[in-house]
């Protein structure tokens, strides 16, 4: 189908609209990021001093980069822990039929729904009493409760795509079960495994309820919660330089991935496997 | 290479939905046996059955001998080539038909040398290093084809193979596994629910419907002697005509006219026990049975009568003409499921007008919408009981 000329110039409108509309906050805070502190206020969309002080100033402080080894540290073993086990599910359910399989993701699909603000409460009060308040485990268990069944729909969406005849082949050709899944089944999912990854580590890393709330000390304190408690120059000074600052350093790490991942990411390597 | 033999084999699923009932069949080593029938008939859960896919819920399954039936696939050696091919989309062409070999741990230097001579068989040599997402539909099923073969299994499991391809390549690839199988001498199964491929292919052919083996045998045996109205309807193309018949004095009343019943024939009937007069048949005809009387000298046995031609198919080498006669009402509620599940549609019912198809000689003079007379010959008719709907008679003429 050919587009008429209107329809190609409303369209780029449109996507242009949309791309700049996006952009203006990142571009804001980069710029906010590299404005000294004297003329961080003078409205400016671009800085008139530039300076790296802002970014030199976080790193030296431990409060910041404690909370970065935190993160990538709870976001990571929360990812590992949470794409493992909802392999193994979402195998099960795109496989097997057994009683209950609804349940389970109708179970799983409400708790993804669940306003994670509502358990934080409680939360608190059951983590410090068994002393799990400020640690690492305090954090990456709630994570988990969120990613696991995000994690499980989008794995067992993927895994249905996957032929089972390729499965049934594996088999006849003389694959246990185990080989027939690390052979054929295993290759074939990587790319939902790794959107699956990406996808879980995203929502570890930028939560800030959680990381909030059940966190103190640097001892488990994520980056988003840190910056939340970044001291001003002053009393009477925000640390708006630092904080954006900080936010630029954040983002950078999850730009990498998607970059790194987008070629895996991108479906259709089950292309061929049967007459589509 | 093994025989494949299955005794009372039966699958049952949970809500007691029986898809294969007391199977019986044995598969000599090196045969080449199709399982034909139309879709839902079990038969390709039977094929799953012997490799393993499904579970046996009753019976016993043996394959060069052994009880099978516990037996994962893979300690059954046996190959499989499926409907969509299932080749390894992350694997190359090599890697896809070594794959078996590998898993055996065959060393690489032997899985080189057995999967260059398939490709050299199947012309794939110069497609080894490619990925199945590259492939034409050919293509791919002749590494699938490959893919079998380079294991030199005890079996070969073929479950419509050739049902995705268009069907020109059709042709041809049915041709190319007629040749295989009798340059490998492996026994294979083939399931498939196109009876033109179960009769050019197949060595011996098993009809299955709802689950129930109705016949088996060579596809001349089945063509000339099918034991009921089903194969009688399912095997042959265009497929046999159907009318309601009354037996008289040495002949069976059809709406054509009379006619004569062979010796054999009656010896069947009257062997058959009951009475034969005034008895109520259905008589099946084959299309090819029919000649154009003009063409038609001195003829041994036959009757000729006269019809108006409704239309007529040039087929370059011969003519289809269709034509109707007014039939009679015969009662069978057997009959209309069985014509239903055939897909031959074309049973009698009260005051209904039936159609009928001939084949005639390119040489024929009949003309579309003019009366013309036609000639059947008689000794090939075939005679169904319309309660049971099995065949009357025990012996024909085998082509």
């Amino acid at each position: 189908m050919k587009r008429s000329p209107r329809e190609i110039t409303g369209w780029s409108a449109a996507i242009a609209i949309v791309v700049i509309a996006s952009l203006i906050p990142i571009v804001w805070i980069i710029s906010l990021s590299f404005k000294d502190p004297s003329t961080i206020a003078d409205g400016s969309f671009l800085p008139t001093k530039w300076t790296w002080t802002n970014y030199s100033g976080i790193f030296k402080q431990s409060l910041f980069t404690d909370a970065l080894r935190n993160s990538i540290g709870i976001a990571l073993i929360a990812t590992l822990i949470s794409v493992v086990l909802a392999c193994f599910a979402a195998y099960a359910i795109a496989r097997l039929d057994f009683p209950g399989k609804r349940l389970i993701l109708v179970f799983a699909l409400a708790i993804a729904m669940f306003p994670p603000i509502s358990i934080v409460g409680p939360l608190y009060n059951m983590w410090r009493n068994i002393g799990l308040y400020d640690t690492w485990p305090g954090l990456i268990i709630p994570y988990m409760t969120f990613a696991l069944p995000l994690a499980i729909f989008t794995l067992s969406a993927f895994f249905r795509e996957i032929p089972w005849e390729l499965e049934q082949a594996a088999q006849v050709d003389g694959a246990t079960p185990f080989q027939a899944f690390f052979k054929v089944i295993a290759p074939l999912a990587a790319p939902g495994v790794f959107t699956t990854a990406i996808l879980v580590f995203l929502f570890c890393w930028n939560d800030f309820v959680f990381a909030v709330s059940l966190t103190s000390t640097s001892k488990a304190e994520t980056v988003p919660a840190a910056i939340a408690s970044f001291p001003g120059a002053s009393q009477f000074t925000a640390p708006i330089g630092s904080i954006a600052a900080a936010a630029v350093v954040v983002t950078i790490p999850i730009i990498i991935i998607v970059l790194l991942f987008q070629r895996r990411i991108v479906a259709g390597l089950t292309a061929g496997a049967v007459k589509g | 290479m093994a025989d494949i033999t299955l005794e009372h084999i039966t699958k049952r699923y949970g809500d007691g939905y029986e898809a294969v009932k007391d199977l019986n069949l044995e598969i000599a080593d090196g045969e080449f046996m199709i399982l034909v029938g139309p879709s839902g008939c079990g038969k390709s859960t039977a094929l799953r059955m012997v490799a393993g896919l499904e579970d046996i819920s009753d019976g016993q399954l043996k394959i060069g001998g052994e009880l099978v039936n516990d037996r994962a696939p893979k300690d059954r050696d046996i190959a499989m080539v499926f409907q969509n091919y299932a080749l390894y989309p992350h694997m190359t062409v090599r890697e896809n038909m070594g794959f078996a070999l590998k898993l055996a741990k065959t060393p690489q230097a032997e899985i080189d040398r057995k999967v260059n001579e398939v490709a050299q068989v199947l012309d794939l040599e110069q497609h080894l290093e490619r990925k199945p997402a590259n492939l034409s539909g050919g293509q791919r099923q002749r590494v699938a084809m490959g893919r079998a073969i380079v294991r030199d299994p005890k079996a070969f499991l073929m479950d419509e193979p050739l049902s995705n391809l268009d069907a020109k390549l059709r042709v041809q690839m049915r041709t190319e596994i007629s040749r295989l199988q009798q340059q490998l001498g492996t026994t294979m199964i083939y399931v498939t629910h196109d009876q033109t491929e179960a009769l050019t292919l197949g060595d011996r052919i098993a009809v299955m419907r709802s689950g129930v083996l109705q016949q088996v045998g060579s596809p001349g045996e089945l063509y000339a002697n099918p034991t009921n109205l089903f194969v009688a309807g399912f095997v042959g193309s265009p497929s046999m005509n159907f009318l309601p018949g009354e037996l008289a004095d040495g002949v069976v009343k059809l709406p054509i006219g009379d006619v004569r019943l062979s010796d054999e024939a009656r010896q069947d009937l009257e062997g058959g026990g009951g009475p034969a007069k005034g008895r109520q048949v259905i008589a099946g005809m084959r299309p090819e049975h029919f000649e154009d009387s003009g063409l038609v000298h001195d003829p041994p046995s036959g009757v000729k009568f006269p019809v108006t031609i409704d239309v007529l198919e040039s087929m370059g080498s011969e003519y289809y003409a269709y034509f109707n006669v007014e039939s009679g009402r015969v009662a069978s509620q057997e009959l209309d499921e069985l014509a239903q599940d055939s897909g031959v549609g074309e049973i009698p019912h009260a005051g209904s007008r039936t159609q009928v198809v001939a084949r005639l000689d390119a040489a024929s003079t009949v003309k579309q919408g003019e009366p013309g007379e036609l000639w059947y010959d008689s000794s090939r008719l075939q005679l169904f009981d319309p309660e049971s709907g099995r065949s009357l008679l025990t012996h024909s003429k085998v082509d």
